[in-house]
């Protein structure tokens, strides 16, 4: 945490408000492709072809020439002399941005950076804006938008939504599969629910009981900021509201700003001016709280991902470094700063979630490191077991296994991860990303919880 | 607050894992940090303990590791070490074969030398080349890395005590010419149906009916290594009864899909032994004097403190980035640990390619402890101790020792380590 937490507070700082004052001047890296400058990138790959055995659509699907065709040689052809020629292949729309190539990449490449880019400018040049394909990726990217729709009437959109003629439809005009269900709309969003508790002033309210509980000082510097992305807003807010109650548990005051979208649906479909619209608004009042020695946490793993790595590869916004240093995945900023798996190992849980939990790590979790807390976390909680069902990807990736030609790849990819949960114990299955979430329920049928609704159970409720 | 543990293993190659098991079945609670993947998706998933010693071909390698010189790092952690390391891998690293002998056994490789080596797969144990069976190999068209005819020539020509055959042939499903490893092991893991002349056929026994008309009584079939990645023993068994023949794989080069399952393999250990671990970012900095307090491990930008009692440096050589070179020299670039070198760049390297590279050999330098020692020989850190291929001091190219020496300095690290806890 900075340590500016401890000057006197602007008269004029509001924490939930984005700071779009006369200083913010969002400002592009890269304002057109030719200078975007990654050659030391694309020089440093040693054709070790690491990446290539990472990438899980490769491995379903020959006719993807895989990820150091898109990255770091496509990326050279196109700076070759004929370079102006040189049309982006099509193929880049058939990577998901699971970023496991980047990931996996022993010399640096910035692999998803390269695809990001890529990806931008071929929707941007090369995709017909009157195309179905466009505008079916760009529905499925601003889902935001629809969610933000739907949650008005959340009863009659999940029924309207899932209606067969309806989706029979969707998919004939719009190619979306109409193999999937989709997620039910909560009947209160997370917002509505948190602006009930009081908000901000409630949670300050109830962190400096705990304090007091406790026994820590009660003016202590525990202050976090709330990423809660579309998923626990409009689908899941049970979600977001165990982590309200597990950190406000922990002492810690609650903010949560005004928000967009994170981008990441946005990013995989190369619609890099849309997601460029949610930064700013998530890096503006972000970066407000940072300052104000705010931590930003998010529940959902893509989200934490765009924050830390995506927003500063591919813009550049005013204190976007700031707020992609201070960002945290909820679970693993309590085990940096708090003793969780003391408290676990204290606790006990109720009789309903005390069970096997079938684990999935999504591939934005294992960008960040973060692919094997649950599985540590819960080793010492008594009446739980958690098991890791393997490393493969869960084939969904965001908005990709949504769309109709890519459903039967998308499945593909998860089967692995589908037998690995039947093999398992369990029939609960656990994972920190929503999307990977559905693929597991619609895969197997299992049930799917978060880990901050486990944690929440032992140590809350 | 820090991340903490009592013994805090850096580097997550054979060394690692192997340091990191060690230390937690001698009862040390472990965490184990990783940056990346580890030199394994390179390496052909043999565990090579010694082949050579110059040019001589080692039989038993434990007779031979007293011929080396006396800062080998066998020579440094004796050769009761070395045994009890490769005991330790038996016990706990399920699918290889080897154990039940001390002497090396031969096995053909993609480019159709017999090499000598200590473990193998039991994908591979099928092709052994002291067996007499007669033996097919068997390459796919657009997988170029693997010659089949050229290779079992190679295999005769070694004086193999049997004939050798090769043939090639179209992976069933025409696959596109540059379709990854990967892509042939998932068609046969999932063993999804392909088109074969308009009808839907298993991969398998497609594969299979590709094989047999080929089969021509040979009684041993070898596959480049690529039959399959989490049901390997399952595709290989199918193929087995299909052809009424035994089935084995032939290691192949990078990116190796046996370096993949053996890293697999090495994590499920882990995993049983109780030690926690996490793979994706680096360790970039440390805290302390003569010891070291805490370590710190970058996360997309944010910096997370990990603290322990205890550290085991295992962060591979210069391929994994333990050890960097540059213009102006070569270091170990987390605890700037020495790193003995010629001044002169120039005396890197040897003219031929098999010439005795001073670079081959670079790495810290270390005593018996296993402690990294500064340009003046004292001991750099009282809780550091370096494991793998970050020590220097041996060419494990030219001795077929890689993951040999990996293991048993890993062992000795981690044992020692738990000893020295306070
Ligand atoms: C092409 C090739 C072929 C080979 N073939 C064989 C063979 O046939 N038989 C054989 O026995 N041996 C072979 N070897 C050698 C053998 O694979 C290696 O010697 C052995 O695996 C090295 O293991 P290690 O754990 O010491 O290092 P590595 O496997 O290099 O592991 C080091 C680990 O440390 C991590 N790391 C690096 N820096 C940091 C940091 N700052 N913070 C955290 N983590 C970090 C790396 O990401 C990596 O995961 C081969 C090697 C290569 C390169
Ligand atoms: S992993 Fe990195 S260095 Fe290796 S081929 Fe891919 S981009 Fe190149
Ligand atoms: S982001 Fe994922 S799907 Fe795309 S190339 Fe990389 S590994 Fe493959």
């Amino acid at each position: 945490m900075s340590d500016s937490a401890d000057t006197p507070t602007e008269e004029s700082f509001e924490p939930t408000e984005p700071n779009t004052g006369e200083e913010f001047e969002p400002v592009q890296v890269f304002p057109d492709e030719e200078t975007m400058d990654l050659r030391p990138g694309a020089d440093s790959c040693t054709k070790c072809s690491t990446c290539d055995t990472n990438c899980p659509v490769a491995e379903v699907d020959d006719e993807f020439p895989g990820p150091k065709f898109q990255g770091p040689e496509q990326w050279r052809l196109k700076q070759t002399d004929d370079g102006d020629e040189f049309a982006i292949d099509d193929s880049i729309m058939d990577c998901s941005n699971c970023m496991r190539c980047d990931d996996a990449c022993p010399s640096g490449v910035p692999l998803s950076q390269m695809h990001n880019e890529a990806r931008g400018e071929y929707v941007d040049e090369q995709m017909s804006k009157l195309s179905t394909e466009y505008w079916r990726n760009r529905i499925l990217a601003n889902y935001r938008t629809s969610a933000w729709l739907a949650s008005k009437v959340p009863r009659i959109a999940n029924v309207a939504m899932n209606f067969g003629p309806a989706r029979w439809v969707m998919e004939k005009t719009l190619g979306v599969t109409s193999e999937r269900e989709f997620p039910a709309f909560a009947t209160e969003t997370f917002s509505e629910w948190w602006a009930a508790q009081g908000g901000a002033a409630g949670s300050r309210e109830r962190a400096r009981e705990a304090r007091e509980r406790r026994g820590e000082p009660l003016d202590a510097d525990k202050k976090v900021a709330y990423f809660h992305g579309c998923y626990s807003e409009y689908n899941t807010p049970e979600v977001a509201r165990a982590l309200v109650r597990v950190y406000e548990h922990f002492g810690y005051e609650i903010v949560v700003p005004e928000q967009g979208c994170s981008g990441t649906p946005m990013f995989a479909n190369g619609m890099l001016d849309d997601a460029r619209r949610h930064a700013e608004v998530n890096v503006s009042s972000m970066a407000d709280l940072v300052e104000e020695g705010y931590d930003a946490i998010a529940s959902c793993t893509s989200c934490s991902l765009a924050l830390r790595q995506e927003y500063p590869e591919l813009f550049d916004i005013d204190g976007i470094e700031d707020v992609a240093e201070n960002t945290f995945e909820s679970i693993e900023y309590l085990r940096i700063h708090e003793d969780v798996r003391g408290a676990l190992q204290d606790a006990e849980i109720g009789d309903e979630l005390a069970e096997e939990f079938a684990y999935h790590a999504p591939c934005h979790a294992r960008n960040q490191g973060l692919e094997r807390q649950a599985v540590e976390l819960f080793r010492d909680l008594d009446g739980v077991a958690v098991e890791d069902v393997g490393d493969s990807c869960s084939g969904i990736s965001g908005t990709y296994g949504w769309k109709d030609e890519k459903y039967e790849k998308s499945m593909a990819i998860g089967e692995e991860m589908f037998d690995h949960m039947e093999d398992a114990e369990s029939t609960t299955g656990m994972t920190e990303c929503p999307t990977c979430s559905m693929q597991m329920e619609h895969g197997t049928g299992y049930d799917i919880r978060h880990p901050i609704e486990l944690v929440a159970a032992a140590l809350v409720e | 607050m820090a991340i903490d543990s009592e013994v805090l293993v850096v580097g997550g190659g054979l060394a690692g894992v192997t340091s990191a098991v060690a230390a937690a079945r001698a009862g040390a609670d472990v965490r184990l940090v990783s940056y990346k993947q580890s030199s394994l998706r390179q390496a052909s998933g043999l565990i090579d303990v010694l082949g050579y010693v110059g040019d001589e071909v080692v039989v038993d390698p434990y007779d031979a590791i007293p011929e080396l010189h006396e800062d080998h790092p066998y020579r440094l952690v004796g050769v009761e070490t070395v045994r009890d390391a490769m005991a330790l891998f038996d016990e706990t690293v399920d699918g290889y074969h080897g154990d039940h002998t001390e002497t090396n056994a031969l096995l053909p490789t993609h480019g159709g030398t017999v090499k000598p080596t200590a473990r193998y797969p039991a994908g591979a144990a099928e092709g052994v080349a002291s067996d007499d069976r007669d033996t097919l190999l068997v390459g796919f068209e657009r997988l170029v890395d693997f010659d089949a005819p050229l290779a079992a020539s190679h295999v005769e020509a070694a004086g193999a005590p049997f004939s050798a055959d090769g043939v090639t042939i179209t992976f069933p499903g025409d696959l596109q010419a540059d379709a990854k490893v990967t892509r042939y092991a998932k068609l046969l893991d999932q063993n999804s149906p392909v088109a074969v002349d308009g009808r839907k056929v298993d991969t398998r026994s497609a594969l299979a009916q590709r094989v047999a008309s080929h089969l021509d009584g040979h009684e041993r079939v070898g596959f480049p290594a690529v039959l399959g990645d989490d049901h390997t023993d399952a595709v290989r068994a199918t193929l087995a009864e299909e052809l009424g023949v035994a089935v084995f794989e032939v290691p192949m080069g990078p990116p190796s899909l046996p370096g993949l399952r053996l890293e697999d393999r090495l994590f499920e250990a882990l995993d049983r032994s109780g030690a926690r671990y996490e793979v994706g970012n680096p360790v970039v900095d440390y805290e302390g004097e003569d010891r070291i307090e805490r370590v710190v491990v970058e996360r997309n930008g944010s910096r997370v403190p990990y603290s322990a009692d205890q550290y085991v440096l295992a962060t591979g050589g210069l391929v994994s980035k333990g050890v960097e070179s540059d213009r102006e020299g070569v270091r170990e670039p987390i605890f700037d640990c020495h790193v003995p070198h010629p001044g002169d760049r120039y005396d890197w390297f040897e003219d031929g390619v098999f010439d005795d590279h001073a670079f081959a050999r670079f790495g810290v330098d270390v005593g018996s402890d296993l402690r990294p020692r500064g340009a003046s020989g004292s001991v750099e850190f009282e809780n550091l101790r370096a494991a793998g291929a970050t020590i220097g001091g041996y060419d494990f190219a030219a001795e077929k020792s890689g993951s040999g020496v990996s293991i048993a300095t890993g062992y000795a690290a981690g044992r020692a380590a738990t000893e020295d806890l306070t």
